[in-house]
């Protein structure tokens, strides 16, 4: 099985006099004759540098991005074109700059073939030493390279998960065998090719094709790297896809009740991480829908959501609701000392008409408002369970919403029967208590 | 009336469906993470692909790629990773790459506030690219227009075949607020352009009387496609003809700025006799629709003009608007970033500014103590 050269004829290398690249455009070449692929088989995405001169040599999809970058558009490629060959070209300067993703594609192992060009230098830009650099090379950037440890590819290659990873020279005789035994491979392959850059690196540094067998031949690394063998991104990624069913948009919630009042009106549920204030508040949501009415909800809580108050603004209206910041709540929900701590100044702002449904025992500041105030504890209800029992009770007293509507959105919220049935007994319960208590 | 209960970032995730989104990519920010959360949830069911990038660069990149290869791709972020796909923006302006960018904006400058909105980003979209080429920066106010704006974000990078924006807000995409599905604008669906059969491609050529040349997915059967970063000819490979990339240079440009009459989306609300016009956009708008009603009521009118086509600015449109009015107001929550357009088309030096940048929002009360003045 072979196929004719795929040379772009009209673009040939332009390469300096002696330049390892030469031997590379022409092994590849070799490898996809003998793989017998077409040009519309394969895309080349190259980096910045004489290696990303690549793309222009053949005649294939071709890509030549950012600096450090081909690996992910590399990847994106890949991912959308399954049945494509891709072949990504780096110099030992995209290695470092693109670091990060040479790492992520090792771990992920999509099926792409990595050409990292090695000539321990920036060639194009002038012989700045690359992460590739020898201690004792000579380099444009001074004694900057003496004093940094340079970076050997195929070890960080394997031991981020590459599970093909080959080092060796432009001068192999097998060369053109190992591109092709690379794109073969079902998986992340990586062949670091290491090279002489006579336009820059051999100007200051003794540096032959033998030196350079003979550093290659020493290397471990031949291919396979058995310890990271495992099953190729993509084809898990789409029998992950295979298995799943497909999901349509939510329905919608039609109005099932008349809304207590049309007009605006505010909610807030200040609790503690942990209390399910945010879920509260979009369960009140739901009950508000169920009356036709529209609705926001904001939240607040801290980064570590494990600690700290959380919050939730709700507010409904019959008419579209433009500002949605809580203005002066008609109810407050105050399950605890946290969240009441974290909106004292709201409290300034509530009128004689707002009600406050408060745990016993917790401090609250000076307001106008009504306060009803529940002994959760003694009603039986958990402290997990307070910001939606604030809701019970606010349904209980026909504040907002009715017990029709919450019962509704307990429905419409959790599948689960188990916790409908402990929702609707708790507002059974609390409701009885509401009324003991004479609130 | 039917109606669901959705957050920006969540509308987004179901416009990017409904345009046919196909790939998705995000690095974790707040507050733009659950747009990942939500792609991730609806698109893999329904055949699609969303990836975490190892970084916000590898992120846009990935989309960058599955674009090349004909996919309808999107991407989400916060201002710091709008920061990291900068170069990346300018890639996807040069090779002419259609894609989608959500900024959901937080307070910055720097890392910032995560959890506190702003609309800080608006001249950095406009901008964060290398050589000042025009891009598309749409802007919602309402979850609804997260949904609607997002198609039509699809379809604006299909036809232009370029980057398109959408500047959210944290106090949008994290705020749920209650949809009507009956009502919501569905835009139809545009595709990009194949090439015509038959004939040599060149990857870069416009037809004669157009601005966007035809699009060849890498990975098309028989003909190769080409995408090049560098200053490229029809062809798609190097060039150093200063004719041809003076041409095409203005080509990038003009396809976008004398285009934006198609896409200019905005609200106009007239008030009977009145002499002031206040000009605002995302989340604030809704405080000024509010202002504007109580300054009604008030018996002292303001018209509003609520722009949701922010890039290219939508001059005609501003003037067109702003002519019979004596008073101009631009709200916005920022330090005035786009009063400075609205100067500049209005060519007007007295334009009252209400601006605000604590992270809160700016409220229909403050909005109106500077008007009644
Ligand atoms: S500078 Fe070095 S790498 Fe570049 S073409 Fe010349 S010899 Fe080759």
């Amino acid at each position: 099985m072979s196929s004719p050269s795929l040379i772009n004829p009209s673009r040939p290398p332009v390469f300096c006099p002696g330049c390892s690249h030469e031997n590379i455009v022409k092994a590849l070449d070799r490898a996809f004759v003998n793989l017998g692929l077409a040009g519309d088989q394969i895309c080349i995405v190259s980096d910045i540098g004489c290696s990303g001169l690549f793309d222009t040599f053949f005649n294939t999809h071709a890509v030549h991005g950012l600096h450090g970058r081909a690996l992910t558009y590399a990847a994106g490629i890949k991912m959308c074109r399954p049945e494509l060959k891709v072949v990504v070209t780096l110099g030992d300067g995209g290695i470092g700059i693109g670091g990060a993703h040479f790492l992520a594609a090792c771990k992920r192992n999509l099926d792409l073939t990595l050409i990292i060009m090695n000539n321990f230098n920036f060639g194009m830009t002038g012989g700045q030493h690359s992460v590739t650099t020898p201690k004792d090379s000579r380099v444009s950037t001074s004694f900057l390279n003496q004093i940094e440890k340079p970076l050997s590819v195929g070890e960080v290659a394997a031991a981020a998960g590459a599970p093909f990873v080959y080092v060796c020279s432009a001068y192999d005789k097998d060369f053109s065998r190992i591109l092709e035994e690379a794109i073969k491979f079902e998986g992340f392959s990586v062949v670091e090719v290491k090279e002489i850059c006579p336009g820059r690196f051999t100007k200051w540094n003794k540096l032959t094709p033998k030196m350079l067998e003979e550093a290659a031949q020493s290397s471990s690394f031949r291919g396979l790297v058995m310890e990271n063998e495992r099953a190729e991104y993509g084809q898990a990624y789409r029998d992950y896809l295979a298995s799943l069913s497909p999901i349509n948009r939510p329905d919608g919630i039609k109005a099932q009740f008349e809304p207590i009042e049309t007009k605006r009106y505010e909610v807030l549920i200040l609790g503690a991480a942990g209390q399910h204030a945010v879920t509260a508040g979009g369960v009140l949501a739901l009950a508000a829908m169920s009356a036709g009415l529209r609705v926001t909800q904001k939240n607040e809580y801290d980064i570590t959501v494990l600690r700290g108050p959380s919050i939730a603004e709700v507010i409904f209206s019959g008419e579209e609701i433009h500002y949605t910041g809580i203005k002066s709540p008609n109810v407050v929900i105050a399950v605890a000392q946290e969240g009441i701590d974290r909106r004292r100044s709201v409290f300034k702002a509530l009128s004689a008409d707002s009600l406050i449904i408060c745990d016993r025992g917790l401090e609250l500041p000076d307001s106008k408002a009504d306060l009803l105030e529940v002994d959760f504890k003694s009603l039986g209800v958990k402290k997990s369970q307070r910001a939606f029992a604030g809701l019970a009770v606010m349904a209980a007293m026909n504040r907002g919403i009715t017990m029709d509507m919450l019962r509704f959105a307990i429905d419409r919220r959790y599948d689960s029967e188990k916790i409908r049935k402990e929702m609707h007994d708790m507002m059974k319960t609390l409701s009885q208590g509401v009324i003991k208590s004479g609130g | 009336m039917s109606t669901v209960f959705w957050g920006g970032n969540e509308a987004i995730a179901w416009g990017a469906v409904d345009a046919g989104c196909r790939f998705f990519a995000g690095y974790p920010i707040t507050p733009a993470t659950t747009i990942l959360h939500t792609m991730l949830r609806v698109l893999p069911p329904n055949g699609g692909i969303v990836m975490q990038g190892e970084d916000e660069i590898a992120s846009i990149g990935f989309c960058i790629g599955a674009s090349m290869a004909g996919y309808k791709a999107m991407t989400a972020t916060s201002g710091p990773g709008i920061s990291l796909y900068s170069e990346n923006i300018s890639f996807a302006i040069a090779c002419e790459i259609p894609l989608v960018i959500v900024d959901v904006q937080r307070l910055g400058p720097s890392t910032g506030s995560a959890t506190r909105g702003a609309d800080g980003d608006i001249q950095f979209l406009r901008w964060a690219n290398t050589g000042g080429f025009p891009t598309i920066v749409l802007c919602p106010s309402t979850i609804a227009d997260c949904y609607s704006l997002t198609i039509h974000a699809f379809n604006l990078a299909e036809i232009f075949r370029c980057p398109v924006f959408i500047a959210s807000n944290k106090e949008i995409g994290m705020t749920r607020e209650t949809v009507d599905l009956d009502k919501l604008e569905r835009p139809d669906v545009i595709d990009r352009k194949e090439p015509p059969e038959g004939q040599p491609y060149m990857p870069f050529r416009v037809a004669p009387y157009e601005q966007v040349p035809y699009f060849l997915p890498v990975g098309a059967k028989g003909r190769l496609s080409r995408f090049t970063s560098s200053t490229h000819g029809e062809d798609g490979y190097i060039t150093t003809n200063s004719d041809f990339i003076e041409k095409q240079n203005r080509r990038l440009e003009e396809k976008l700025a004398k285009a934006v009459g198609e896409f200019t989306f905005y609200d106009y609300f007239q008030a009977i006799d009145s002499d002031t016009l206040v000009i605002s956009y995302g989340i604030t708008a809704r405080s000024a629709i509010e202002a504007a009603r109580a300054l009604e009521s008030l018996g002292r009118p303001v018209s509003l003009l609520i722009l949701k086509t922010l890039w290219p600015v939508p001059e005609d449109l501003i003037r067109r608007k702003a002519r019979d009015y004596k008073r101009i107001a631009v709200v916005e929550m920022n330090m005035g970033l786009y009063l400075r357009e609205i100067q500049r088309v209005l060519c007007r030096d007295d334009i009252i500014s209400i601006t605000k940048m604590n992270g809160t929002l700016i409220t229909p009360e403050e909005i109106m103590e500077v008007l009644s003045k």
